[in-house]
This record gives C-alpha cells, structure tokens and sequence, in this order.
C-alpha cells in the first residue's frame, strides 16, 4: 500500500514534468511577469529610492527576493488551481475512479508544483543576478530555496483548496483579482511592510506571503523586518494547515 | 456470479429525483444496456456504481463489493469511459495509457506488454507517439476504450460510447465492445440513448426513464412484449377484408383504421406468401398493398413510457434549459 501511495505521488509528478516541459510558452509567459517587474521596478524607481536609515540599501536588491516570492506564489496557486482545469476538461474524473489515496494524489501534485515553481523561481535568481543583484553569502541560497518550497507548499495547497470548493473556470479570475494579487501586493514585495498605514497592518500581518518575502530577504540579502526563526514557523504552520485543509477538501470532491 | 446487484439505488439533487429507487442485477459476462432519453439518469447511475457519487439512499455491489464500504475494492474492479472525453491531451496517447498503468499498479513490464496489447485492439499503434489533442473524436473515444481495458478490469462501465461519432466509427466501436466481451470475458454495462446500439450490443436491455427502470428484458424480449411484428394492408372493399382476414388462425390481433388493416403476427415474413395464397377474387376483396414492420425497441420505449425517446428528449432538454442557472447576463 505504501509503495502504492509512492507511485501515485510519482506519477502526478511525472505528468505535470512533461506538461511542464512541453509548454514553452507557459514557462515564457510566467516567467515574462516577474521579469518585467524587474526591469521596470529595478531599473525605472530604483533610482532615487531611498531607504530611511539604510541609505547602503539599493532597491534591486531589496526588490529580488519578493520577485521570487512573487513568482513562487503565482506558480504555485497556479499549480493548484489546474485542478479546475482538470475539471473542465474531465481528466479529473480518471483520478478520481483511480483506486489510490487522494492524499497521494494532492502531494504528487504538491510535488510537481514545487517543482515547476522552483525553477522558475531560481531562473529569476539567476537572471537577477546577471542584472547586478548582489547575494550576501552563497549559503544563503540553500535557505532561501527552503523558504520557496515553504511558500509553494503552503500556496499550492491553498489552490487545490480554492479549485476543490468552486465548480468551474469562471470563478478564475475572481481568485486572481480577489485573492492573489492582494495577498502579492500587501507582502512587502515592493516596499517594506512598515511603509503601510496602520489600519492595513492586520492584513498585512496575517498575509503568508509577508513572512515568505521576509525570509527570502533575510536568506539573499540580510535584511529582514522580522526574526528568520518566526519566519519559518509562520511558513511551516501556514504549509501544514494548508495541506490538510487542500486534502481535507480534494477528498470530498464529487464529479 | 453478479457483476452488479443494485437495491433501491436512489441519487436526489437539491430535492431533484436524479435515479429513483433503481434495483438490477447484471450476470458475470453479460453485456447490459441502460436505455432511455438523456436526463433520464443513466449516467448518474453509473457514477454512484463508479464511486464517483455517493447514493442518497439504497445499496449496490459491484464485482461483490460494497460501492460504499469497499470503494478501493471497487475502482479496482472497474473501468469506465466516461460521456465527456477524461484524457489529457497534453499527453501522447502512450502517455496516458502510461499514466493509468501505474496509477493502477501495474509493473514495468505489464504496461509495457498491456499498453501494446490495448493499442493493437483499438487499432491505434501507429498514433501512439502524437498528442492527444491532434486526435479525432473517434481516435480519443477508442484510446478512452483502450485505457478503461488496461488494468484487466472485471466490469466495464461505457457511458454513451459512441455519443456524437459518425456512423462508420459507430460500427468499429460496437465491434470492439462485442470483442471485448468475448476474447477478454468483461462484463460490460453500458448506456445509451440509441435504440439500435443497445439491439445490436445488448444481452439484456433495462429500460429507463424520469429515474426510473420501466422494462427489463432482453430487447427480443421487451419486443415480444408488444405481440408481434405487424403486417398493414391496404385492401377494398376494407369490410369485407376484414371479415375474412379475422378468421385467419395466425392472426393474433386485427385493428383496422383509416382503409388499412393491421395485423399483429408472429414472424411477419412468413405470413405474407400466406396472405398471397387466399384467392381474392373468391374472397370478395382486392389487396392492393402489404407492408411488414418488425418492432424496435423504439416501439418498446414508447409502449412503456407513453412517448418516442425523441419526444422525451426534447422535453427533457427544454425543462434542463429552464433548471440551468444562468451564468452569463443576456448581451444586450
């Protein structure tokens, strides 16, 4: 049996591979995004931007890290969400027949997430760097590649949770305007989160992506807002629920 | 042994009767059809027995399990192609064959062997390597068949297996079905709304509608039902046509309307050299035409349900058309 749960965990994750690899122009468009943010923020407002206090601080570098995390939960709801579309065009329906665990299934589908989502988001790193961002210590890179799988952990479980609840494709863009560029924008990806009046704080607060963004700073840059330990916890805890919540609603699905 | 044993089978919708207290039983072997006009329920029967659905009332086994109680046990036992296309058509026809395998726990060399053995079957070994988006409707409908039948399944669910599909690839369908049923012994249920599939593939036929199992019976059966086939005469003076054609002993039921005469006989063909041999001009009456009609089931539908399975269908679209939220506000 557990074998068995093995091999479904591989097989989502073998399928999404070769979707991924296949769909030039999906990798292009997702990667076009953060790239244009990068060039437009990096270059157009860095100039000029100042932090109070920090004035050594150059806004390419404190703008990296919430471009990857940017890119890690885009990709990540993405991830999750395609379980929508595995509705739409009835592919659900042969892994729901299938007699294997649904919790096998969404962690292959965890799994191939995090796995698309990581590279892209270590593309951006790279072109980051080739555009003169400046990493503290190479060692920071390992704990920052740990944070990106916290976040698509955490995100694409939360798409799977979103995709198990709404029945069809129409209610996509509702997530994305409603959902997901809230929770991009009110995480400090641009500018820091004390930048934000005080009545939005709460939401700010209670946004996940806040405490990914924050970390990836710590891990890239050495700046952070808050401590790295309280950082990973939130992550951890945000990732856990997540996943149980994303199984709890995946496995209730009715076709 | 039974392949299926339903009790009471019963699926409501927000108060809306989808299945209403179904009971069948299918034989290991058997090839078993549900009839009736879309909405009927067919496909929600076959997705409680799937596991897909869970019923709102009654009990079903399939292959000896429970659909509630021993679900894994079940999806293993079945296959199923479903109405609607469930493949991914981002992936190669092999690909997805691939993907079921080991979904089902087949070993390396099993899927290496099964995929080649079902690809062969469907006749679809030189597509195997293109994607299957550049498929045509028949090609996805054969490979669906291909990958229901890759983990020796014991019972095959085939919902509508040839909806929408040209007549030519309607009959390479039925082909492989019925050889499915004999070289790989699978016991397969399917559903349809047309009537000369389930003649054609059916053991035995259950007759379906408003949620409801009207008939059961295999379709010489449910045909004989309606007494016979019917010889239609056209003769003058009618009267006196009448009155000898009624003491013919072969004669089960006589019913004359407009200047016609029906007849209700066994074996219509072999009835007609007999109306031949009477000697009219002795008998006082000139036939001027026979014509004989064999029932079809479509006979048999609307001697149960009181309607053709058209007529159903279209008041069944028209009442889905005013239940269906609207998405979209009307483009003024």
């Amino acid at each position: 049996m557990k074998s068995n749960n093995l091999q479904t965990i591989y097989v989502m994750w073998l399928r999404e591979m070769k979707r991924f690899l296949r769909a030039k122009s999906r990798v292009i468009g997702t990667l076009a995004m953060p790239f244009f943010f990068l060039i437009a923020f990096g270059f157009g407002m860095g100039r000029g931007f100042s932090f109070p206090g920090m004035p050594q601080m150059n806004y390419l570098n404190f703008l990296v890290p919430g471009i990857i995390g940017m890119t890690m939960l885009f990709n990540s709801m993405f991830a999750g969400i395609s379980v929508l579309w595995d509705r739409e065009f009835g592919f659900l329906k042969e892994i729901l027949v299938a007699p294997v665990k649904r919790f096998a299934i969404v962690l292959g589908r965890i799994a191939g997430g995090i796995t698309t989502a990581l590279i892209q988001g270590i593309l951006i790193l790279i072109i980051s760097i080739l555009m003169g961002f400046k990493i503290l210590n190479p060692f920071g890179i390992i704990l920052a590649i740990i944070f990106m799988i916290l976040i698509g952990v955490g995100f694409i479980s939360f798409g799977i949770a979103i995709a198990s609840m709404i029945e069809d494709t129409q209610g996509f863009s509702l997530i994305m305007q409603f959902i997901i560029f809230p929770i991009f924008l009110l995480s400090g990806a641009f500018f820091p989160v004390t930048n934000f009046p005080g009545w939005l704080r709460p939401i700010v607060l209670i946004d996940p992506l806040t405490y990914g963004v924050d970390g990836l700073r710590a891990s890239l840059i050495g700046f952070s807002q808050f401590p790295l330990i309280l950082d990973l916890t939130i992550l951890l805890i945000f990732g856990l629920l997540m996943v149980a919540l994303g199984s709890w609603l995946f496995n209730k699905t009715e076709i | 042994m039974l392949a299926i044993e339903t009790k009471n089978l019963t699926k409501e919708f927000n108060g809306l009767i989808a299945v209403n207290n179904i009971s069948f039983e299918v034989q290991e072997g058997e090839i078993f059809g549900l009839l009736g006009p879309n909405g009927a329920g067919k496909t929600t029967t076959i997705k409680m027995l799937a596991t897909l659905l869970n019923p709102t009332k009654g009990e079903a086994k399939v292959w000896g399990f429970d659909i509630l109680k021993q679900r894994d046990e079940v999806r293993s036992s079945i296959g199923i192609v479903f109405q609607e296309p469930a493949l991914d058509n981002r992936l190669t026809g092999y690909e997805n064959l691939d993907f079921h395998a080991r979904l089902y726990g087949l070993d390396k060399e099993t899927r290496k062997k099964r995929i080649e053995e079902v690809l062969n079957l469907v006749e679809l070994k030189d597509k195997a390597n293109v994607l299957v988006i550049n498929y045509s409707g028949g090609m996805q409908r054969r490979l669906e068949i291909a990958r229901g039948l890759m983990h020796y399944p014991k019972v095959l669910f085939l919902d509508e297996p040839t909806l929408g599909l040209d007549p030519q690839t309607r009959h390479r369908i039925w082909d492989y079905i019925l050889q499915l049923n004999q070289k790989e012994k699978i016991t397969i249920i399917l559903t349809t709304h047309y009537m000369e599939e389930a003649d054609y593939l059916c053991r035995r036929v259950g007759i379906i509608d408003f949620g409801k199992i009207v008939a059961l019976n295999t379709p010489q059966n449910l045909k004989n039902i309606l007494g016979g086939d019917v010889i239609t005469i056209e003769a003058f003076p009618p009267k006196r046509a009448f009155e000898i054609l009624q003491k013919l002993p072969w004669v089960k039921k006589i019913k004359e309307h407009d200047n016609f005469i029906d007849l209700t006989v066994d074996r219509g063909e072999n009835k007609i050299p007999l109306l031949m041999e009477i000697d009219q001009k002795e008998a006082g009456f000139e036939i001027k035409s026979i014509n004989l009609r064999k029932p079809t089931l479509e006979d048999v539908f609307l001697h149960f349900t009181g309607k053709t399975i058209r007529e159903t269908e279209t008041s069944q679209i028209e009442k889905n058309k005013r239940l269906r939220p609207a998405h979209h506000p009307p483009i003024r």
